[in-house]
C-alpha cells in the first residue's frame, strides 16, 4: 500500500509524468489504430443490416461509441479537478483540460451522427426531447469549460476556475444516462445493460470493438495534450530545458 | 492526509451533494414539463391541453390503417392498450411507420380526433439482422401452419 501511494504521488511530477506519457503514447495510438481499424471495417461493411433501420443502422457504430465517450470523458475530468482540487498537483490540472477539447469533439459527434440516423429513423433531424437537449447541454459545458480556461491568464488559477464547473457540471452526467428512463423521449432506452444486451451478437461485437478503439484514441489524445501543456507551463523549469537540450521536446 | 486537504475534500464533498440535491428537487418539480409526448390515457383524463399543439406517442393499433384513396391523407389509431385515439394526418410518413410501431404524433385535439401535422417513428432498442428476423418470421409462419393442420 505504501509503495503503491508512493508511486502515486510520483506520478504527480511533471517530469515523471512526461516520460511514462511518453512511454505508454505509442502502445496506446497503435491499438488504437488497430481496434479502430478492424471496427471500423467490420460495422460498416461485414455486419448485417437491421430489419427495421436498413443500413442506417451503421451509424450506430460511430454515434454509440461516441456518445459512451461523451459521458465517460466528463467523469474522468471530474475525478482529475477533484485531484486538481484538493491536492493542487499540476497534473492533474493539466489532464481535466487536456481532456476537455477532446470531450467536445465525441460530444459533437455523437450529436452529429444522431441527428444524421434520426432522419431516416425517425423522421426528424431534432427533437427537444430529454436525451438530446440534455446531451446538447453537455456539448455547452465542454465548450463553458474550454472558454474558462482559456479566459483566465494564469493557467494555474484558470484549471482549478474550470474544475469547478466541471464538478458542477457532473449532475448532467445521470441525467444523460438516465433520461429515456425516467421521461418519456423520442430517443430509445439503452440497448446495452448489465443484464444483457438486445443487439444481435452479430451487431454487438463490432460496436464493442470500435468502444475499446475510442478508449485507446482518447488514451493517446489525452496524454500527447497533457504533455505539451504540461511543457509549455513548465518551460522556464529546468526539466523542461534539459529535454529541449537533449532533442527530446 | 493533510488536514488542509481533507477540509478541502470534505467541502468538495458536500458541495456536490447540495447540487445534487438541488437538481434532484428540480427534476421532481419539472417532471410534467421534461416529458416529451402524452399517452392516450393522459389525453383522455384531460392532462394534455386542449387548447394548443402537443405530442401524441403510442402504438399504431394493428389494423387501423386507412389510406385515403387520393393524395397524402391517412388515418390511423393510437393506442396506449388501455385507450385509443385516432389520428389524422396529410403528408409522407417516415419509413419505420408501420402497424404495430411506435410513434410520434404532433399536433392538437379537434373534438375526439388528433389532427397531426407531423408523425415521427420512434425505434425501440432492440436491433437484429434483416436475415434473422426473416427467419424468425419464417419460424413462426411454419408453427403457426403447423397448429393450424390437425
Amino acid at each position: 500500500m505504501k509503495h503503491w501511494l508512493a508511486s502515486f504521488h510520483r506520478l504527480a511530477s511533471p517530469p515523471i509524468f512526461f516520460r511514462l506519457a511518453g512511454r505508454i503514447m505509442p502502445w496506446s495510438l497503435a491499438l488504437a489504430i488497430l481496434s479502430g481499424g478492424i471496427g471500423l471495417v467490420w460495422g460498416l461493411v461485414y455486419a448485417p443490416a437491421d430489419y427495421l433501420q436498413g443500413e442506417s443502422v451503421r451509424i450506430l457504430y460511430i454515434h454509440v461509441p461516441a456518445a459512451w465517450m461523451s459521458l465517460a470523458i466528463w467523469a474522468f475530468m471530474a475525478f482529475a479537478a477533484i485531484a486538481a482540487l484538493v491536492w493542487r498537483t499540476k497534473v492533474a490540472e493539466t489532464l481535466a483540460m487536456a481532456a476537455a477539447p477532446i470531450g467536445a469533439c465525441f460530444t459533437a459527434i455523437t450529436l452529429l451522427t444522431g441527428s444524421l440516423w434520426g432522419r431516416p429513423t425517425w423522421g426528424t433531424y431534432w427533437v427537444w426531447d430529454a436525451r438530446l437537449t440534455s446531451e446538447l447541454i453537455l456539448l455547452f459545458l465542454y465548450l463553458g469549460v474550454i472558454g474558462l480556461y482559456r479566459t483566465i491568464e494564469d493557467p494555474r488559477r484558470a484549471a482549478r476556475a474550470a474544475s469547478v464547473l466541471i464538478l458542477v457540471g457532473l449532475v448532467n452526467l445521470p441525467i444523460i444516462r438516465y433520461s429515456v428512463e425516467w421521461w418519456s423521449t423520442l430517443h430509445q432506452p439503452a440497448s446495452i445493460r448489465l443484464s444483457g444486451s438486445s443487439i444481435h451478437p452479430q451487431m454487438l461485437w463490432p460496436l464493442l470493438v470500435m468502444a475499446l478503439a475510442t478508449k485507446f484514441y482518447f488514451l493517446w489524445a489525452v496524454l500527447a495534450r497533457a504533455r505539451m501543456m504540461l511543457a509549455e507551463n513548465e518551460s522556464n523549469k529546468q526539466w523542461v530545458r534539459d529535454l529541449w537540450r537533449e532533442g527530446r521536446l | 492526509m493533510h488536514p488542509l486537504r481533507r477540509r478541502r475534500l470534505a467541502f468538495l464533498i458536500a458541495v456536490l451533494t447540495a447540487l445534487g440535491l438541488a437538481t434532484g428537487l428540480i427534476l421532481v418539480a419539472l417532471e410534467e414539463n421534461l416529458q416529451h409526448f402524452y399517452s392516450p390515457t393522459d389525453v383522455e383524463s384531460g392532462k394534455a391541453p386542449s387548447d394548443r399543439r402537443f405530442r401524441l406517442g403510442g402504438v399504431v393499433a394493428e389494423g387501423s390503417l386507412a389510406r385515403a384513396p387520393e393524395g397524402l391523407g391517412v388515418r390511423f389509431a393510437v393506442t396506449d392498450r388501455f385507450r385509443t385515439i385516432e389520428v389524422h394526418y396529410q403528408g409522407i410518413l417516415p419509413d419505420l411507420f408501420r402497424e404495430g410501431q411506435s410513434v410520434i404524433a404532433v399536433g392538437r385535439l379537434e373534438g375526439e380526433r388528433f389532427r397531426a401535422d407531423q408523425v415521427l417513428a420512434k425505434h425501440d432498442e432492440n436491433y437484429v439482422p434483416k436475415e434473422v428476423a426473416e427467419a424468425i418470421a419464417r419460424a413462426r409462419q411454419l408453427k403457426e401452419a403447423e397448429d393450424a393442420t390437425p
